[in-house]
């Protein structure tokens, strides 16, 4: 985890369903292919839906790192 | 000390908020002056109701002046700068308001052109002249894909486009179209709707009718040319007619101060009400980042507890019992005469009761009095 180069972070904490899962999808379109993007999340809705819509949209998934009282979620956005 | 209380918008909150004030603070206690760029006050849960043909433009508008006490002073102009650290507004003729406590109820503005393709292939209901438009496509419709959805959250009334389709149904089955004609909603989440509860309610209602739910549908281009409307997550819908929710942005002066987030939203606590990092500027309605419906309900109870809070602090009372809860109160159409009811808080969920005739009269009822009863601040 701490060797991955994080290119953009998203600080989505406090903020409740679906409000993690807005802030990723937005941070997919604003990155360019290749990049990756972390939002942080202490909903635990995130734990379903971002890996869900992750999924859907095809892109890679990273991974979930749980923290105290909150989860990194990382995706490179892939196309 | 005469405290000059500006308030930036004469919507619903801010139209409220003057008149509560008005009749809570003497003249040598408050000057109050609500700022509004076109003076004219609108009832914007009416907008779903001109695509069928069932409302006028005229019952759904007043002069903004005739709901206002005679003690406000309303001065019409465009707000184009706020400079909190001189206190005051900067107006587009180039004059400018000074506050001593400034309240932003500025509202949202939609933001079609934020989807490619949207002028050309998309029609809305989210303001009078789109949902007058979108009338006459109905009228011309003789079947096909209708698509209706969801651009992107968070946007007014959020169970509008449930509505709608719940309504466009039935207007299909008495136009002898509905067998002719394939519904397809879209949701940009991975459920109908953002609070798991009403998502739950509206979901087997929308089987039951054979609307199709598309969810993970996040907005990306429309192509007008070839009626297809193509989602971030790769998938594309073909249409014959869209009806999709615009993007929504904060107002453009909020983001020309520099007082927005990335959309434009004000960063505002939700209890107190308080444009954070700003102690004497206070926000309400679709404005805030607030995690609440963007809607006439809460902005209603939201001008109701910052009522209070200002009164209190004029006064020299304490502002902390009054704190907003979160309270929603608004209604859900379901097609076919009958509505159900969401009421809500930040720490109660809705529990839409089964749709009933009797909450569809009272949506229609509470249409025709809110005149009467919401902008003076009586309920």
């Amino acid at each position: 985890m701490t060797d991955l180069k994080i290119d953009k972070e998203i600080d989505a904490r406090g903020s409740f369903c679906p409000g993690p899962l807005l802030e990723l999808i937005r941070g997919v379109k604003s990155v360019q292919v290749g990049q990756t993007l972390e939002v942080l999340s202490s909903d635990p809705g995130s734990n379903r839906d971002i890996p869900a819509w992750i999924q859907k949209a095809k892109q890679e998934f990273v991974g979930a790192y749980p923290e105290a009282g909150y989860t990194r979620f990382v995706v490179r956005k892939v196309h | 000390m005469i405290h000059q209380i500006v308030i930036l918008g004469g919507g619903v909150g801010g139209t409220l908020l003057a008149n509560v004030l008005a009749r809570r603070l003497r003249a040598d206690e408050a000057q109050i002056v609500v700022i509004d760029s076109h003076g004219e006050h609108k009832y914007q849960p009416g907008w779903l109701y001109l695509p069928f043909g069932e409302e006028t433009v005229e019952n759904l508008v007043r002069p903004e002046r005739h709901l206002l006490n005679d003690r406000v002073h309303l001065a019409l102009g465009q707000a184009t700068k706020i400079v909190p650290d001189r206190h005051l507004i900067e107006m587009s003729d180039g004059s400018a308001v000074p506050y001593d406590i400034l309240v932003l109820s500025t509202g949202a503005d939609i933001a079609p052109d934020a989807v490619p393709g949207y002028a050309e292939g998309a029609h809305h209901f989210y303001s009078e002249a789109a949902a007058l438009n979108l009338h006459e496509q109905l009228e011309r419709f003789q079947g096909g894909k209708l698509v209706v959805g969801v651009a992107d959250i968070p946007y007014k009334c959020p169970p509008a486009p449930l509505e709608f389709v719940f309504k466009v149904e039935e207007y299909l089955q008495k136009r002898g179209l509905r067998e002719r004609t394939e519904i397809t909603y879209l949701s940009p989440i991975n459920r109908a709707f953002t609070i798991e509860s009403v998502s739950e309610f509206v979901t087997p209602l929308l089987a039951e009718r054979g609307i199709a739910l598309e969810t993970f549908f996040n907005t990306e281009q429309i192509d007008p040319i070839g009626k297809k409307i193509i989602s971030l997550e790769g998938t594309e819908i073909d249409y014959d007619l869209l009806v999709l929710v615009p993007p929504h942005r904060g107002a453009a002066v909020i983001r020309d101060s520099g007082l927005g987030d990335a959309q434009g939203w004000i960063p505002t606590d939700r209890s107190t009400l308080e444009v954070k990092g700003h102690p004497n500027i206070y926000a309400i309605g679709d404005a805030t980042d607030i995690p609440v419906s963007k809607s006439g309900s809460a902005a209603h109870f939201e001008a109701k507890v910052l009522s209070d809070r200002i009164v209190a602090r004029i006064h020299g009372e304490p502002e902390e019992e009054h704190i907003y809860d979160g309270r929603v109160l608004c209604f859900l159409e379901t097609g076919h005469g009958q509505a159900s009811q969401l009421v809500f808080d930040f720490a109660h969920p809705p529990k839409p009761p089964d749709p009933n005739a009797f909450y569809h009269y009272e949506k229609l009822l509470f249409n025709r009095v809110y005149w009467y009863i919401v902008p003076n601040g009586f309920v």
